[in-house]
C-alpha cells in the first residue's frame, strides 16, 4: 500500500505541470467554503455579541427585526418615534431597572449620530457583559452642561483622525444634501471610546439635549427661513426631547421579561412593541439564512466543478500512460492495484488541494481581518478549523476521493484488456 | 518450468481461435528461441505464460501451477514471485531513478525481496551488482530513467527481470530497437545472467539470426496449428481494437 501511494506520488509529481492547475482549482474551491464558513460564523458572532445586558429593545410597532437593526444595528431607519412620555411610562414598571432612551437620524460623515443620555456608557453592554470604555476624555453630562459635547466611536475617531477638542459639524439625516447641515451649531470632542467591535466604534453619540438643540428651528426637515437661534441661545430653551426613536430596557429580573414586553404592547398612549435582542436576532438569521444557503450551495457547485476537472485531467493523462500501466502489470501490480494507483493520485491531490486551500483561507483571514474590521466592523478570527470547517475539508476529501474512483476504475478495466500488450 | 497441453485461444468476440497449441514446455533454466512473422499470436502467447491471460482450452502451468487454477490476485502475486518481462522497448517507468525501476519488482513480490537480500544482502545491493553486471556505470543509477538512451534503457530492464531470480523470464522482442552491435551485446548479457541466476528464458524475436544462442528453437508457425489464415486474422495487432 505505501509502495503504492510512492509510486502515485512519483508519477503524480513526473505530471506536476497539469496537476498542479487542477490542485489549484480544488485549493480555490475549498478556500471559498472555507472562508464562507469563517465570514458566516463571524459575522452571526459579531452580532450577536453587538448587545448584551439589554433584556429589551423598545420601539415605534414595526417589525422586530427591523426594530433591532435600526436601534442597535445602526442599518435602516425608524418609520415612527415614540414619545418620551411612553419611555417614561415604562420606566414607571415596578420590573424594570433602567431605561436609556435613544434618539436617531441625523449623521457626520456617513457615520450615524445617536442622542441618547450619559446613562448610556453605563449601561449599555456588549460581548460578554462588557461596559463600554473611554480611551480619551470623557462622557458628555446630561442637560444644558454637556450640550455640543461629543463622545465618539473607535473607529469614528480613527477614520476621521478626530482628537479631543476639535469641532465637527452634524449632518441633518443621511447627510450629503447642501444646506442640511447643523453648521450653526459646532460640537466639540470631549470623549473616544475604546474599540469594541460592535456598530458603537461607528457611532457618534451627543446628548437629548444636544439633539434637542440642534433642530430648534428645523420643521419637517428642514430649517425654517429666517430663524436662527445661535448656540448660545439654545440653552434658553426648554431642551427636555419630547419624541425618541426607540429605548434599551434594563429589568430588575429576567423572569418578568415578557410581562414588560406584553405592557408596552398594551400601552394605551401609543402603538409600541418591545422585543428581546437575542429573539429577534434568531429571526434575522431565520431571514439571512436562506442567502447563506444559496452561497454555500454556489460554492459546493464550484468545488464539484474542480473535482470534476480534477476527473478530467487525470481520465486524459490516462490514455499516455497504459504503457506505464503494462509495465506494473509486468512486475506484479493486480489491476486491483492499478485501481488503487490511480485513486491514490486523485485522493493525493484533492488532499493537497484541501491543505492549500486551508492556508490560504488562513492566510486570507491574517490579511483581511484588519481591513474588514475598519470597513465592516466585523472581527474575522484566525484560528484553528471550526467543526464545520472540519465537516467541510472532510467533505472535499471524501468527494475527491469518490470521484477519483472513476479514472480509478477506468484504468482497472483497461489494464484488464491490455494485460502486458497495451493498445497504444 | 513451463507447460502448455492443448491450449487453445481466442481474442473475446472473435469468431476463430487464434492460438492452437498441443504441448510446449520448456525445462528449468534453460533458454528458448521463439520466432514468427508479426501476426502469428507471439503476444497472446506469451500473455498466456505469463497469466495474463487464460486459455479457452487446455492449460498453462509454470512450476506446476495452473495459471487457471489460481484467482485474479493469486495470479498477480505468482506471477510478481515467479516470473520477469521484459518488453520490446518502453520498459521503464520514466519518473523512477534507475535504481528504483529495478527495485520494482521487490516492491511488489516478498519472495523476490527476499531471494534479492540473500544474494547481496539487501535489494539496494542486489540491485546495484545486477546494473554493474549488465555495464551501467553508477553514475547513472540515481537519474531519472527516461534520461537514458534505449539500449541503456532496455539493460536496466534486463537487471529488474532478473532481481530476486525469478524461475522464468519472458523477453518480447527486446533487442528490435537495438542496433546490431548493442543488440549481440545485450543478447550475450542477457544469457549470461540467466544462466547465472539459474531463470529459464522465453526469447521471442522475428530475427533468426539470434536463435543460435539458445539451447531449443521454435518456431511459432509450426506450434501453433490455429488456421493460418484465421490466426494472421485472429491475432492481428488490431483483431481486439
Amino acid at each position: 500500500m505505501s509502495a503504492l501511494l510512492t509510486l502515485a506520488w512519483r508519477s503524480a509529481w513526473n505530471r506536476r505541470a497539469t496537476l498542479s492547475l487542477v490542485l489549484l482549482s480544488v485549493a480555490l474551491s475549498t478556500f471559498l467554503l472555507l472562508g464562507f464558513e469563517q465570514v458566516r460564523t463571524d459575522v452571526r458572532e459579531n452580532f450577536s455579541q453587538s448587545v448584551s445586558g439589554t433584556d429589551l429593545v423598545v420601539g415605534a410597532r414595526t417589525g422586530s427585526v427591523q426594530l433591532m437593526l435600526y436601534s442597535v444595528f445602526r442599518v435602516g431607519g425608524a418609520t415612527n418615534n415614540i414619545r418620551m412620555s411612553s419611555v417614561e411610562a415604562i420606566a414607571q414598571h415596578r420590573a424594570v431597572a433602567w431605561v436609556v432612551p435613544l434618539s436617531l437620524g441625523d449623521s457626520h460623515r456617513g457615520y450615524p449620530v445617536l442622542g441618547t443620555r450619559a446613562e448610556y456608557f453605563k449601561r449599555f453592554l456588549y460581548g460578554e457583559r462588557e461596559p463600554l470604555a473611554l480611551a480619551e476624555g470623557q462622557a458628555f453630562a446630561d442637560g444644558i452642561d454637556g450640550l455640543y459635547g461629543v463622545v465618539l466611536g473607535a473607529e469614528v475617531a480613527q477614520a476621521l483622525s478626530y482628537h479631543l477638542g476639535d469641532r465637527l459639524v452634524l449632518s441633518h439625516g443621511g447627510g450629503g444634501l447642501p444646506g442640511a447641515e447643523h453648521a450653526d451649531k459646532p460640537f466639540t470632542v470631549v470623549g473616544i471610546l475604546q474599540r469594541t467591535g460592535t456598530p458603537v466604534d461607528r457611532t457618534v453619540h451627543i446628548s437629548l439635549e444636544s439633539m434637542e438643540a440642534i433642530h430648534l428651528e428645523w420643521v419637517g426637515g428642514a430649517p425654517m427661513p429666517g430663524m436662527r437661534i445661535e448656540p448660545d441661545q439654545a440653552r434658553k430653551f426648554d431642551l427636555a426631547p419630547k419624541q425618541v426613536t426607540a429605548a434599551l430596557v434594563g429589568l430588575k429580573s429576567r423572569a418578568a421579561v415578557f410581562n414588560v414586553q406584553r405592557f408596552v404592547a398594551d400601552y394605551e398612549g401609543e402603538a409600541l412593541m418591545a422585543v428581546l435582542p437575542g429573539v429577534a436576532l434568531d429571526e434575522l438569521w431565520d431571514v439571512v439564512g436562506v442567502g447563506e444557503k444559496a452561497l454555500m450551495g454556489m460554492s459546493a457547485m464550484v468545488a464539484l466543478v474542480s473535482l470534476a476537472g480534477l476527473v478530467a485531467v487525470v481520465m486524459a493523462g490516462l490514455n499516455e500512460r497504459r504503457r506505464e500501466l503494462a509495465v506494473l502489470r509486468a512486475v506484479g501490480a493486480g489491476p486491483r492495484q492499478v485501481l488503487l494507483l490511480l485513486a491514490g493520485e486523485g485522493l493525493l491531490i484533492t488532499l493537497a488541494g484541501a491543505v492549500l486551500g486551508a492556508l490560504v483561507t488562513a492566510l486570507f483571514i491574517a490579511l483581511a481581518a484588519p481591513w474588514v474590521q475598519m470597513e465592516y466592523g466585523i472581527a474575522l478570527k484566525l484560528g484553528a478549523p471550526s467543526v464545520s470547517q472540519w465537516t467541510l475539508l472532510a467533505g472535499v476529501v471524501i468527494a475527491g476521493g469518490v470521484a477519483s474512483l472513476i479514472p480509478g476504475w477506468r484504468a482497472y478495466r483497461m489494464s484488464l484488456a491490455d494485460g502486458l500488450s497495451p493498445r497504444v | 518450468m513451463i507447460e502448455l497441453r492443448e491450449v487453445r485461444y481466442a481474442w473475446p468476440h472473435a469468431a476463430s481461435d487464434c492460438l492452437a497449441i498441443d504441448t510446449l514446455s520448456v525445462g528449468a533454466a534453460r533458454t528458448l528461441f521463439l520466432h514468427g512473422p508479426s501476426g502469428a499470436g507471439k503476444s497472446t502467447l506469451l500473455g498466456l505464460l505469463a497469466g495474463v491471460l487464460l486459455p479457452r482450452a487446455g492449460s498453462v502451468s509454470l512450476l506446476g501451477t495452473r495459471w487457471s487454477d489460481l484467482s485474479g490476485s493469486r495470479r498477480d502475486a505468482f506471477r510478481a514471485d515467479h516470473v520477469g518481462y521484459i518488453f520490446q522497448q518502453f520498459n521503464l517507468l520514466p519518473y523512477l531513478s534507475v535504481l528504483d525501476n529495478v527495485l520494482l519488482p521487490c516492491r511488489f513480490s516478498a519472495l523476490r525481496r527476499q531471494r534479492a537480500s540473500e544474494d547481496a544482502g539487501s535489494p539496494e545491493a542486489r540491485a546495484k551488482q545486477l546494473l554493474q553486471s549488465v555495464g551501467l556505470s553508477a553514475l547513472l543509477w540515481a537519474r531519472p530513467a527516461a534520461q537514458l538512451s534505449v539500449g541503456q534503457q532496455q539493460r536496466v530492464a534486463a537487471a529488474r527481470a532478473l532481481i530476486g531470480r525469478p524461475e522464468v523470464l519472458i523477453a518480447d522482442e527486446p533487442t528490435s530497437a537495438l542496433d546490431a552491435d548493442l543488440r549481440d551485446s545485450f543478447l550475450a548479457l542477457l544469457l549470461d545472467a540467466c544462466r547465472s541466476s539459474g531463470s529459464a528464458l522465453v526469447f521471442v524475436s522475428h530475427d533468426e539470426r539470434l536463435a543460435a544462442h539458445f539451447d531449443e528453437r521454435l518456431s511459432l508457425t509450426a506450434v501453433n496449428h490455429a488456421s493460418a489464415s484465421a490466426s494472421a486474422h485472429a491475432c492481428g495487432e488490431d483483431a481486439v481494437a
